[in-house]
């Protein structure tokens, strides 16, 4: 009986490789940083192949047991799950083990938008930052993130926020003046930089003046500015409307250097009347004089 | 509460390897960082194309062919697992997958629309083989952190990364 017994053990141990599943346990650390070097025991004595796998990268390896195998800083950067075997003729030893990212951040992907907005936007403006480390490797624990969005006439706007799951984000408020504004994300050492540019709101107040001109009329707007005196945009489109009795004109013009202008028949009583967008301006009864 | 994905069957049937073992998928109630509201369209096209992306990862490191994830991975995660497919063709190593259990949750969807991250509690086997014999096997249960990006018509994986439970 005992020597049947032995007879099959001999068997099974001279197969190529140990059935899987009858896989004795390999001293492996739970988890290393990414790009530390670290070591595996070996006991026994002879050859045997060392093989870590998972789908961040992939080791093989003749070793010598009985020596401790060494893993290089360069082995193991990528952050993941790894199972780790150690196959010899006679056995076979496993381990699972996780690769983790180092806590320094080195990059972050940083995503502003909008490029352009209209000023005085609350949370109009929106940052999303993922952080690395220096392998590429998403850092998961907690980093602090700071955001600043900063123009020439205002204090910078601030904000400090934690990662979770290497993620972060945040809103800011455009400004109330126009102009370009620098939003930076800053994670450890690293940042990035975007630029924003604020433009003027709706033009605030939209007025006009007429003045006769042989037999036309001379529209005139006050130089638009928004909410915030911010001189709107030239080409804006400015929409003078002449309605009398019988009739009907229409004019668009562009706004040129703050201002838009047109020339409309002189009709006595005829209403004359502006807008901008869904801004409506003043409104004129031509009865000879303004 | 906990929901079913039950609408899997045809992506996962058309990966001829695994048809016969499809993973059961659960879907955790989204419970998002950040203001933008999540669609039900966009919900369940991105888990749909995250799993796509498992069984498109799985066939790649089978057969030990980097353009089998061109169709799921951009940037990255497409360039490490391209890198690890690399190397195990270099030393005659390939990795069998098989994915059981998914356990999804979508945790973040950026104010700019461009990405969302998900976790998934998976568990898998492991089948490492070396010049086609088998090294190994091993059952895994692990957490992954994917970060997906909307392309032309999908959902891609940027980030596949796992981490410690």
């Amino acid at each position: 009986m005992i020597r049947i017994a032995c007879i099959f053990a001999c068997i099974l141990s001279a197969t190529a490789l140990p059935a899987p599943g009858q896989d004795a346990s390999l001293d492996v650390p739970k988890s290393v940083v990414a790009g530390t070097a670290f070591s595996i025991p070996a006991a026994g004595s002879g050859k045997a192949t060392l093989y870590i796998a998972g789908p961040d990268g992939v080791l093989k390896r003749d070793v010598q047991l009985g020596q401790p195998i060494a893993i290089a800083a360069s082995d193991l950067d990528d952050a993941g799950h790894y199972i780790a075997v150690l196959a010899s003729d006679s056995s076979s030893q496993t381990a699972q083990f996780d690769v983790i990212a180092a806590n320094q951040p080195a990059s972050i992907s940083f995503l502003a938008r909008p490029s352009r907005l209209p000023v005085d936007l609350q949370n109009g403006i929106t940052g999303a930052v993922y952080v690395f480390d220096s392998y590429g490797n998403l850092i998961t624990s907690p980093v602090p993130v700071n955001f600043e969005l900063s123009v020439a006439s205002a204090p910078a706007q601030t904000r400090t926020v934690v990662t979770n799951l290497g993620a972060a984000w945040t809103g800011m408020n455009s400004a109330t003046k126009e102009g370009n504004a620098k939003f930076m994300a800053q994670a450890g050492n690293v940042s990035a930089t975007r630029v924003i540019e604020q433009v003027p709101g709706e033009p605030c107040g939209l007025k006009m003046s007429a003045q006769k001109v042989g037999d036309k009329l001379n529209l005139v707007t006050e130089p638009l500015r928004d909410c915030g005196g911010n001189a709107v945009s030239d080409g804006t489109i400015v929409t003078f409307t002449e309605t009398w009795d019988g009739g009907q004109t229409t004019v668009d013009v562009p706004l040129k250097r703050d201002i838009a202008q047109a020339e409309v028949p002189a009709h006595m009583g005829a209403r004359l009347s502006v807008a901008t967008g869904v801004v409506m301006g003043n409104e004129i009864r031509w009865e000879g004089k303004e | 509460m906990i929901r079913r994905i039950l609408v899997l069957g045809t992506v996962l049937a058309a990966s001829g390897a695994f048809a016969a073992d499809q993973p059961s998928v659960q879907l955790e109630p989204t419970n998002l960082r950040g203001p933008r509201p999540l669609a039900k369209q966009t919900e369940t096209a991105v888990v749909h194309d995250y799993l796509q992306a498992w069984q498109g990862m799985a066939a790649a490191m089978d057969q030990n062919r980097p353009d089998l994830l061109d169709q799921d991975f951009v940037g990255e995660a497409r360039e490490k697992l391209a890198a690890t497919i690399a190397e195990q063709t270099k030393l005659g190593v390939h990795v069998h997958y098989q994915d059981r259990t998914h356990d999804i949750k979508i945790v973040f969807y950026s104010p700019d629309g461009l990405s969302i991250q998900l976790v998934d509690l998976i568990e898998y086997d492991e089948q490492v083989l070396d010049h086609g014999k088998v090294v190994a096997v091993q059952p895994v249960h692990v957490r992954y952190v994917a970060v997906l990006t909307p392309t032309e018509v999908q959902w891609k994986v940027r980030i596949l990364q796992s981490e410690p439970l």
